[in-house]
């Protein structure tokens, strides 16, 4: 199907007051027994499990691929994460420690978290990941490019990136917590998925806030909009300062009353998280047992 | 709208499971009886009725009907704590009453919600989250107004007016006996209320509250009744004032019967507000404004958006998004923490809403419900739209007071303005735009008591409340809500 590219400039204007009090209407729904089990078990197996730290390294990767396959072997019938994420240089180790599962790589790039480098070091960068093996990257928007009004410039970049990807799947980074207005985190959005997103997501998760509410609903309205436009589907995927299974469930709520049940696997719905895992499996371990365990008996990688 | 329509399953494979509150810890008397002068007491005559859950038709309490030598006691009981202890009591002391009523609301918030949502029907969210805080408020706002009238109408002398007879309705029955008495005891009146005979329990709930507040003997008295008992109220002489919200036709009635007496009024009654959406509205927000306009309460609101006025420019997308929004309102058990719409108070006004439904769909307009289920027991009714009406269908004249929406598309600002004010009711409208401008333009053109813009059903104890026409007249709330039970 073909799309006609819009006037950027002309983005749907954001309420903010009303996108609150949306926000705190989903987060009134009650989340309880076989829905609460459901949906937590969905929210561990769309996580992108990260490390994005100066000090990664190989061993730091591995044990955390580990805990990706394998997030607690003492509960029976648990998913394995959708991801881990890491660096491009990281990304050979996760591929091989990975090996024979399903778990995805997906690798940061484009000059990560900043993106303030030129395009030919974008390429390189990601054409890296890609031939390491990555599944899927995450690049970075120009924030400085979209704030001074140069949507041309943010959508061509995306664009090239897109095609240095090759089959990898091209989730692009809004860095939501630098645009400052409702209004520009939609048209940011919709200027990376018509310029050739499969995935929006929020954060780099260097920078406060990083995902909200509020920000991914508009962000989830916009997919919405694309989807009724052209029919083509747009992955959603809210990262940094999501780390309670409660909040997990606060997040798939809205998901499911926005988009619906088609976007409710993880290959729509991506959490970009670190600890978020271990609280899900906190639930899980209580809804099993009936106690809460102590910290200690669950992992940390 | 392209041929091919990309459809979402909401809420497909994801359901909530039932999150009931709790009731066991309500406690409901068999039998209630009338409160007058402090004390629960057997109607004259000893005749009671039933009251039901609209959500599961089984019989709540029995509650007593009072007759007109009931009536009379009442009043004689007002008067009496009127002309001995209320009238002289210095405001202050007064105002400590008041505040002492909106502390005991707030403790007993969660039993208070848990009753209103089983006698009337509309969901815990809403009576848990809006009616019962909003009560409390009102009781705050207005104590502190007591001891401030003097400022309040500086240079006036506001004195009070006697003997308070209210009458309200079933749709907020907490919020509405709030809306009444905080304001006349603030104004130091004493009050004769009844409250609707579907929905009486929390208003009893109230006078016991009121009862062991220690508020002095016959300052409030609470009787319950059909219309004949409130017509008692309005015709007995020695009251001074009649606060009545309702119907438009039983408004019109009481302001004959009063007619050609001493006696203040006000009158809060139907209407069929318009709101309105422009092309420059940011739309899933105005969506969302337009659920919470006519899907809160069950549409039982008198103050309800029901005719949607869209600019014909985003039409399509906005009936789109807005049947979207639609599949994902949960009807059922108004005591669920998951539903959005619970069950229409009564079955007479289920059977009226039914009767619009079929009258919209002869008229010729476009019927579309949501394809949620809706329990097989008690008084429910799909989210329904009602698209391609037209400003000649009754649906659109008339008010329904269910969770039926008219939409009708426009053109031009002055074409919208025309239609929205061609109606007899003026209470309320909404306006959704990104222009500023345009929002002042409209509010000040529109014939409606209260304007919302970009949001849609609020309301806060000091803002003013009340319509032109035939939705009565008078405010309630505000510096304005003190008014009508002042001379000065």
């Amino acid at each position: 199907m073909s799309k006609t590219i819009p006037d950027f400039k002309q983005s749907p204007t954001i309420d903010q007051v009303s996108i609150e009090e949306r926000v705190a209407r989903f987060n009134t729904r009650s989340i309880k027994k076989e829905a609460k089990l459901q949906g937590l078990k969905l929210a561990l197996n769309m996580i992108d499990l990260t490390t994005l730290e100066g000090k990664d390294t190989e061993g730091k990767v591995r044990q955390m691929c580990y805990k990706a396959v394998h997030p607690c072997d003492g509960l029976a019938s648990l998913p394995t994460v959708a991801a881990v994420c890491v660096y491009p240089t990281h990304v050979k180790t996760a591929k091989d420690a990975l090996k024979g599962s399903n778990v995805k790589v997906a690798s940061v790039a484009t000059a990560f978290p900043s993106g303030n480098s030129t395009l030919e070091v974008k390429l390189a960068d990601t054409k890296f990941a890609v031939d390491n093996g990555a599944d899927e990257i995450d690049m970075v928007i120009s924030r400085g490019e979209f704030l001074e009004g140069n949507y041309n410039f943010v959508f061509d970049e995306i664009a090239a990136i897109k095609k240095a990807c090759g089959k990898a799947r091209l989730k692009v980074i809004l860095e939501t917590g630098e645009l400052s207005t409702l209004d520009n985190v939609r048209r940011a959005s919709d200027i990376a998925m018509y310029a050739g997103a499969d995935f929006i997501k929020t954060s780099t998760g260097k920078i406060q806030p990083a995902a909200t509410m509020p920000v991914t609903l508009v962000m989830l309205q916009a997919i919405k909009d694309y989807y009724y436009k052209t029919g083509i589907m747009i992955g959603m995927k809210p990262a940094g300062g999501i780390s309670t299974a409660k909040g997990a469930l606060q997040y798939l709520v809205m998901v499911s009353e926005t988009l619906g049940s088609k976007w409710m696997t993880n290959e729509w719905f991506r959490f970009g998280a670190s600890s978020l895992a271990n609280d899900i499996i906190l639930q899980l371990e209580k809804e099993a047992k009936g106690v809460y365990y102590s910290k200690d008996y669950i992992s940390i990688d | 709208m392209s041929k091919t329509e990309h459809t979402l399953d909401l809420m497909g494979n994801w359901t909530y499971a039932p999150a009931p509150e709790d009731s066991k810890h309500i406690k409901l008397n068999k039998k209630y009886d009338l409160f007058i002068g402090g004390k629960f007491v057997k109607p004259g005559k000893g005749k009671y009725f039933d009251t039901f859950s609209p959500s599961t038709e089984e019989k709540l309490a029995e509650v007593a009907e009072a007759e007109e030598k009931d009536v009379d006691l009442a009043v004689k009981a007002a008067r009496n704590a009127y002309e001995k202890v209320w009238k002289k009591m210095p405001a202050k002391e007064r105002a400590k009453y008041i505040f002492r009523i909106a502390r005991m609301i707030q403790e007993r918030s969660r039993e208070l919600a848990v009753i209103e949502s089983m006698d009337g029907g509309k969901p815990i969210r809403e009576s848990r989250d809006i009616d019962v805080p909003l009560a409390a408020n009102h009781f705050f706002y207005y104590a502190g107004w007591a001891d401030k009238l003097e400022y309040a109408f500086p240079g006036r002398n506001p004195t009070s007016l006697g003997v308070a007879g209210q009458i309200i309705p079933w749709n907020f029955p907490l919020l509405m006996a709030a809306w009444k008495i905080a304001p006349a005891l603030a104004t130091g009146n004493t009050v004769v209320l009844k409250p609707a005979e579907t929905t009486p329990l929390t208003a009893l709930k109230l006078a016991e509250i009121i009862q062991e507040s220690g508020l002095p003997d016959g300052v409030v008295n609470i009787i319950t009744g059909f219309g004949k008992t409130g017509a008692a109220i309005v015709n007995h002489p020695d009251v001074n004032k009649v606060a009545f919200t309702g119907s438009t036709d039983v408004g019109k009635l009481i302001q004959k019967s009063i007619a050609g007496t001493d006696k203040k009024i006000t009158l809060e009654l139907g209407g069929k507000a318009a709101n309105i959406v422009f092309e420059d509205a940011p739309i899933d927000q105005a969506v969302e404004g337009i659920v919470n306009g006519i899907f809160f309460n069950q549409g039982h609101v008198c103050c309800a958006g029901s005719r949607l006025f869209v600019q014909e420019g985003i039409a399509n997308e906005l009936i789109r998004k807005l049947k979207d929004r639609m599949e994902t309102l949960i009807v059922g058990n108004p005591l669920d923490k998951n539903t959005d719409v619970g069950a229409i108070n009564s079955k007479e006004q289920l059977d009226k809403i039914n009767h619009y439904i079929k009258l919209g769909v002869n008229e010729g307009a476009d019927l579309f419900q949501s394809s949620c289920a809706i329990p097989k027991k008690g008084y429910f009714c799909k989210p329904t739209l009602f698209l391609h009406a037209s400003q000649s269908h009754r649906i659109v004249q008339e008010e329904i007071f269910g969770p039926v929406l008219a939409v009708q598309t426009f053109r031009t600002i002055e074409e919208v303005i025309e239609k929205a004010n061609n109606i007899p009711y003026g209470l309320s409208a909404g306006v959704w735009t990104d222009k500023g401008s345009k929002i002042f333009n409209m509010t000040g053109k529109l014939r409606a008591g209260v304007v919302w813009a970009n949001t849609y059903n609020k309301f806060d104890p000091t803002s003013p409340f009340g319509g032109y026409k035939e939705s009565g007249f008078g405010r309630e709330g505000g510096l304005h809500g003190l008014m009508p039970y002042l001379k000065f």
